[in-house]
């Protein structure tokens, strides 16, 4: 239903051929009641075409995106990936157009093999399992863990890109507070046992321990063995996204929760954020007969993941240390996230808080819970700045004060501008609200002053407990 | 055969939806055979309508900047005949406030309301108001920007420490935001043709949301999420009546084209009352106005050529 091309004129398709029998082009109320009728119950829980339309917007031009999830593929030297593409062609041009292996080629799973080394893991071959993207195991774990009904278990917030999975398989979700050291265990622990109550048993726990999207905390080294602990002694499965992992800008690093148990761990890796999201390449490390179901559930889905891109990336890690280009990245957001960190604390009212992320590519902003920040998005939009709704990332309409923030896509000096921009927006608002309640006085002192007039509500204790972090 | 120029996207908060309606109309004048250009509306374009040299411009625009009269008022400087109503109307229909002011001044029933800018809160103290407008409402009330589309913005405010958060929300959106009394009942839309002598309405088409609480973004563009009805299945006179106040509020707010009029109504008080009019519906596959005429014999091709010969 989509419109196709962005702008139709550029790359317009071909006109129709005149001899071919014309296409009906009715749109009767039955006809749009009768697609109705045939779609599948789970797509009545997948949303939101409001936030998709928004977001939509937050792609156009002029406006600086602090929405995006985007690493910054500008500084990848195109010489490299056509010597790369110019490697791959000469040596295996059939094989990169052909068919692949289904658990991915053979080449690719050492590449694998020694980024989980990097991030403390030993793997075999046999426990790999190669993917489109993180995102498809994601996907291959729901498919082979869950019936209709069945829990996950996540954090509060969750990725928003696993939302729609979860929900399309049609999962019950409970999500569980986090605090600055990630996921609370004594939440989780009351929460399962909630659920035992009701005898029901999560299939699985799904974690984003490091540097976590969109909350930007790190689940601590206490945490990792508790958690682990508990998905043992309950033999309830872990899904453990790591995606930003090798992302770290400071403090210590904790040891995968799969490295501490292979057991009950599902791992997922991808090369998105050390080499490239457009290889569209991940994996999946898990217990055995787990990873055979994956297989079969990937082979209904796409047969292989793109032997182009598997080529590329074998190509590429032959060419010389791949961790080079990761330290680069890492000094890049480094400092884009002290240009953020800094600039919050310069434009942003006092009533908000966010975190303070020591990796990844993500701030969550929590703001007075006064304030939609779905709406919030077209007011700044309007000031040619956007961000991700918070409410996105939750299954249960909460986060709607929150938002989350990237500061990995674009420069420094944008950076600034987009919270420049952005602290204008909530500052008004702020205030108007202080003229609509009466709390302020009309055309009295600006927000950050304000403070005292606008208390926490428990509306806001309910999305996350964190300190504000003063990074002066 | 004419060159056709389809305006579409834009940065309104509708641009998904106009892009959705704009792929459909070029598709309909590819059809027709008619020479359609498709342009995403930006910085170029002047430039773009200089360059393509159409003979007329199909407004597919959603939103600010495509139906507040602002896209109608640049084809006019440059001579280009365009779709649907003229710029004054635009103006009317787009802000919410005129057009239920100009309905109220002319008797056609519409929900009591109150309308403020932001001014009028920060500088004039405007809150000091709410109790009294809320008593004379009754909650729950609706806040709504008085120029979003597809229902974007609108809160219902069930309570008085609501109605602030409400107002921000509508804020949000628009300087100028309304407060409305809520009509509990159902959710009319009359479409409206003037290709011909007079104005002439299509059946009337009644949107029942599945799930939702009200009529919303969603529900309008989502298969599935709406069960849409038409005809309306209506009282006889009740449909005259609607029919007789949508074809008021077209020619009171001096449109031309096409339009939609969007309409509540009460059936437990046989009550109806004109919400607002739209001057370029959707015309998306969900849209109501390609259902009405639908259901009057008229293809999607046809409406798109009707609409094309109204152009002036």
């Amino acid at each position: 239903m989509k419109a196709g091309a962005e702008d139709g004129s550029a790359l317009r398709r071909p006109p129709p051929a005149k001899a071919a029998a014309p296409r009906p082009a009715r749109t009767a109320t039955h006809e749009i009641e009768r697609y109705g009728s045939l779609f599948a119950q789970r797509t009545t829980v997948m949303n939101s075409s409001a936030m998709r339309d928004l977001m939509a917007l937050t792609e156009r031009p002029e406006v600086i995106s602090l929405a995006g999830g985007l690493p910054d593929t500008s500084t990848f030297p195109p010489d490299s990936y056509a010597a790369l593409m110019g490697t791959v062609a000469a040596r295996a041009c059939a094989r990169a157009l052909q068919y692949g292996p289904t658990e991915g080629l053979e080449a690719i799973k050492d590449c694998v093999r020694e980024v989980m080394a990097a991030e403390g893991m030993n793997i075999d071959r046999g426990e790999v399992l190669v993917t489109s993207g993180g995102q498809q195991v994601i996907d291959l774990v729901c498919k082979t863990l869950l019936d209709p009904g069945d829990v996950v278990v996540c954090e509060a917030p969750t990725y928003p890109g696993a939302v729609p999975t979860f929900c399309s398989y049609q999962a019950e979700v409970v999500h569980v507070a986090m605090d600055d050291d990630g996921m609370r265990i004594d939440e989780l622990e009351q929460t399962l046992a909630r659920l035992e109550g009701a005898g029901r048993r999560p299939k699985f726990i799904y974690t984003v321990p490091n540097f976590h999207n969109p909350a930007g905390v790190t689940l601590s080294g206490a945490r990792r063995h508790e958690l682990v602990r508990i998905a043992s002694e309950r033999e309830v499965l872990v899904l453990e996204d790591n995606p930003y992992g090798m992302l770290r800008y400071e403090g210590p690093s904790f040891p995968a929760l799969r490295s501490l148990s292979e057991e009950f761990v599902i791992y997922a890796g991808t090369f998105s954020k050390i080499l490239s999201p457009g290889v569209r390449l991940g994996w999946a490390a898990a217990p055995g007969p787990v990873l055979e179901k994956m297989n079969i559930g990937k082979q209904a889905s796409d047969l292989c993941s793109s032997s182009i891109s598997q080529y590329f990336v074998c190509a590429y890690f032959e060419a010389g240390p791949w961790q080079q280009y990761v330290h680069s990245l890492i000094e890049m957001y480094r400092r884009r996230r002290d240009a953020m960190l800094d600039a919050l604390a310069e434009h942003l009212p006092h009533e908000a808080y966010w975190t303070h992320p020591r990796g990844g590519l993500f701030i969550w902003v929590t703001l007075p819970d006064y304030i939609d920040t779905t709406d919030l998005l077209a007011r700044a939009l309007e000031e040619r700045v956007a961000f991700v709704p918070g409410r996105a990332a939750f299954v249960d309409g909460r986060g709607g004060s929150s938002m989350r923030l990237n500061f990995s896509g674009v420069d420094q000096e944008q950076i600034r501008e987009g919270i420049r921009r952005l602290g204008e927006v909530i500052g008004e608002q702020v205030r108007l609200y202080g003229t609509l309640t009466g709390a302020e006085r009309v055309g009295s002192r600006p927000a950050r002053a304000g403070r005292a007039a606008f208390p926490q509500t428990g509306e806001l204790a309910r999305i996350l407990h964190l300190p504000r972090k003063h990074t002066e | 055969m004419s060159r056709v120029a389809v305006l579409k996207g834009g940065r309104s908060l509708e641009r998904q939806v106009s892009l959705r309606s704009g792929a459909r109309v070029e598709d309909a004048l590819d059809r027709l055979g008619h020479d359609p250009v498709g342009i995403d509306v930006g910085a170029d374009l002047v430039d773009r309508l200089r360059e393509s040299r159409p003979d007329v411009a199909f407004v597919a625009l959603h939103g600010r900047d495509g139906e507040d009269g602002t896209v109608q008022e640049l084809l006019d400087t440059l001579a280009i005949p365009y779709t649907g109503s003229r710029v004054s109307a635009c103006i009317r229909a787009a802000d919410k406030v005129l057009a239920k002011h100009a309905m109220r001044d002319r008797e056609v029933p519409t929900p009591e309301f109150f309308a403020f800018s932001e001014t009028a809160f920060n500088e004039l103290g405007a809150a000091q108001a709410l109790p009294a407008i809320q008593e004379r409402l009754g909650f729950p009330i609706v806040v709504k920007p008085a120029s979003q589309g597809s229902a974007l913005g609108i809160k219902f405010a069930r309570t008085s420490a609501s109605v602030p958060a409400a107002l921000l929300a509508a804020f949000s959106y628009d300087r100028k935001v309304l407060l409305e009394r809520h009509v509990d009942g159902r959710d009319l839309a009359v479409s409206i043709i003037a290709d011909g002598a007079s104005p002439r309405a299509l059946p009337i088409v009644e949107a029942v949301p599945v799930q939702d609480e009200f009529y919303d973004f969603e529900a309008r563009y989502e298969f599935g999420r709406t069960k849409f009805s038409c005809p309306a299945q209506l009282p006889e006179a009740t449909a005259r009546e609607a029919i007789r106040i949508a074809l008021s509020v077209f020619e009171l707010l001096g449109l031309a084209g096409f339009a939609r009029v969007d309409l509540m109504f009460d059936d437990k008080r046989d009550e109806l009352y004109a919400l607002e009019a739209d001057v370029v519906p959707g015309l998306t596959d969900t849209s109501l106005l390609p259902q009405a005429a639908d259901a009057a014999g008229i293809g999607f091709d046809e409406l798109v050529q009707r609409i094309l010969d109204a152009a002036v």
